[in-house]
C-alpha cells in the first residue's frame, strides 16, 4: 500500500472513530451521522496530505509534526462551525483532530510504500 | 672513520629492499613483514599510482613459499568484492621470489578506527560489511581462518576492507595434511601478524577452538563465524563509557554466544544467519539466537513501537478526558 493510500484508509478510519466519540456527548447525539460523517471527511483529507507529505519528506518528526498541524487546521476549521445551539466544540474537535494527525503523519513516514527511484542503465564497463 | 646508526639503517635498509629492475614498479618504502613475506609501497610507473606489493621473504625462489603466496594470489584475485582488497598483478623478480601487487589501502585497522565509533549501531554495521566479505569468499568456497580487528582496515570514506587472506583456504580442497598450530606466547589481546612457512599462525581469542586444536579436517565456515562473534565481543567490549549503554544486551550476547559457541555445530551455520541476527538486532526484531516467550516479544513490540502506543495512548487519554469533562 502507498503512503497516500495508507493515509487515506488509517485517515478515514480514525476519522470515523473520533466521530462516533461524539456519542459519549449527550449534547449532541442527535447529530452523530452527520459528525461521523464529517470526521471521516476530515480525516480522509487529512491523510491524503499527510501521505503525500510522507512521499517527499522522509522525516519521522517532520511527518509527526505535519500531522499535528494538518490535524489542528482541519480540525479547526470543523470547529469554528458552531452546532445549532451556536456552541462551539474546539477542545473537544482540535485536540483529538491534532492527535489522530500526529498518529496518520508517525504511520505514513514509518509504513507504507514510498516510490521508487527509476531504474538506471549501468554502461560502465560494457564494450560499446 | 665513524658510520653513524641511521646511516647503517640505511644501508641495511638499502640491502634488504628488493631488486625491481625489469618490473613495472618502482620502491617507495617498507610497509610491514611477515613471516613469509614482506609488503612495500611501490609506484607503479605504467599507470603512475602506489600499490602495495607483496613479496616472498626467502630470496632462495623455495618453490612451496613461492606457491603459496601465488595461490594466495590466485585465491583474492578469485574475490572481486568491495569488501576484499583486490589483486593486480603477479610476476617474480630478478632473484626469483614471487610477487603480487595489490590495492594500497589507506586508512586505520579496525582496532585503532573502532576507539572512535561512538555508537553501537554503527559498530554492528561496520560488521555486517565485514559480514558481507567473508559470507562472499564463502559463497567462493574460500575461508579467511585469520579473522581479527587487525586484518580489517577501514578507508577514509569509510569503506571497510578485509585484509590478509594468507591463511586462506579453499573449502573441501585436496590438501588436508594436518598443519601444525603453534603456541603463541602473546596475550589475547596481542595481534601476530606474522604467519610462519608451514604453520598456522593466529591471534589466541580469535581463533575458533578446532583451529587451536589444529583439527584442519574440522575448518570450515563455522571457523570463521566463530572470529566474527570474536569480533562481535570486541566492538560490544570496547564501547566508550557515556555509549555503554546497551539495548537488549543479553540479545546481543546471545548472538555473541551462538556465533562463539565450542562446538561448530552450535554456531550460526552460515555468515548470512549472523549477518540476518544483527539486522533484526538493529531492527528491533526477533533473532535467531535469542528465542523469546510472549511476554518477550510484547516488550520488544512496545519498545519497538513506543512511540506509536504514546500517541495513541495520549489519544485515548485525552478523548476520555473530554468526555468526562462535557458530561452533565
Amino acid at each position: 500500500m502507498n503512503k497516500v493510500i495508507l493515509g487515506l484508509v488509517l485517515g478515514g478510519i480514525l476519522g470515523a472513530f473520533d466521530g462516533m466519540t461524539a456519542w459519549f456527548t449527550p449534547a449532541v447525539r442527535n447529530q452523530l451521522l452527520g459528525i461521523v460523517i464529517g470526521s471521516t471527511v476530515k480525516g480522509i483529507i487529512a491523510g491524503v496530505c499527510i501521505g503525500y507529505f510522507a512521499r517527499k519528506v522522509r522525516s519521522l518528526p517532520l511527518g509527526i509534526l505535519f500531522g499535528l498541524g494538518i490535524g489542528l487546521i482541519l480540525a479547526f476549521a470543523v470547529a469554528a462551525m458552531p452546532n445549532p445551539s451556536g456552541q462551539h466544540y474546539y477542545f473537544e474537535i482540535m485536540l483529538p483532530g491534532a492527535i489522530v494527525g500526529m498518529i496518520v503523519g508517525y504511520a505514513t513516514q514509518r509504513f507504507g510504500l514510498a516510490p521508487q527511484p527509476a531504474t538506471q542503465n549501468v554502461r560502465g564497463a560494457l564494450p560499446r | 672513520m665513524k658510520i653513524s646508526d641511521s646511516a647503517i639503517e640505511r644501508l641495511r635498509a638499502a640491502a634488504e629492499s628488493p631488486d625491481l629492475d625489469g618490473t613495472r614498479y618502482r620502491m617507495v618504502g617498507k610497509l610491514g613483514q611477515g613471516g613469509m613475506s614482506v609488503v612495500y609501497r611501490v609506484e607503479d610507473s605504467v599507470l603512475d599510482r602506489q600499490v602495495a606489493m607483496k613479496i616472498a621473504n626467502v630470496p632462495d625462489g623455495d618453490s612451496d613459499l613461492a606457491a603459496r603466496l601465488l595461490r594466495e594470489a590466485k585465491i583474492i584475485a578469485q574475490l572481486e568484492h568491495p569488501g576484499i582488497v583486490p589483486v593486480h598483478d603477479v610476476g617474480t623478480l630478478s632473484d626469483g621470489r614471487v610477487y603480487y601487487t595489490m590495492k594500497l589501502v589507506q586508512g586505520e585497522r579496525l582496532d585503532e578506527y573502532a576507539i572512535r565509533m561512538s555508537t553501537l549501531p554503527e559498530r554492528l554495521r561496520l560488521l555486517q560489511r565485514i559480514c558481507d566479505a567473508v559470507g562472499f569468499a564463502h559463497a567462493h568456497r574460500v575461508l579467511h581462518r585469520d579473522l581479527k580487528p587487525q586484518n580489517v582496515m577501514v578507508g577514509p570514506f569509510g569503506e571497510v576492507l578485509v585484509m590478509d587472506w594468507g591463511l586462506s583456504k579453499i573449502v573441501h580442497e585436496a590438501e588436508r595434511a594436518a598443519i601444525p598450530v603453534s603456541t603463541l606466547p602473546q596475550n589475547a589481546q596481542t595481534p601476530v601478524d606474522t604467519t610462519a612457512h608451514g604453520a598456522v599462525l593466529g591471534t589466541p581469542g580469535y581463533m575458533a577452538p578446532e583451529q587451536e586444536r589444529g583439527e584442519v579436517a574440522a575448518i570450515s565456515e563455522r571457523t570463521d563465524i566463530f572470529s566474527l562473534g570474536a569480533i562481535l565481543q570486541f566492538l560490544v567490549r570496547g564501547l566508550p563509557e557515556s555509549s555503554s549503554h546497551v539495548a537488549r544486551p543479553r540479545v546481543l550476547a546471545a548472538i555473541a554466544q551462538k556465533a562463539t559457541a565450542e562446538s561448530p555445530s552450535a554456531r550460526y551455520q552460515s555468515v548470512a544467519d549472523l549477518s540476518a541476527d544483527l539486522a533484526a538486532y538493529l531492527d528491533g526484531l526477533p533473532v535467531q539466537a535469542y528465542p523469546e516467550g510472549r511476554l518477550g516479544a510484547l516488550r520488544r513490540w512496545a519498545a519497538r513501537n513506543r512511540v506509536w502506543l504514546l500517541l495513541v495512548l495520549a489519544y485515548l487519554v485525552m478523548r476520555t478526558i473530554l468526555i468526562l469533562w462535557r458530561r452533565p
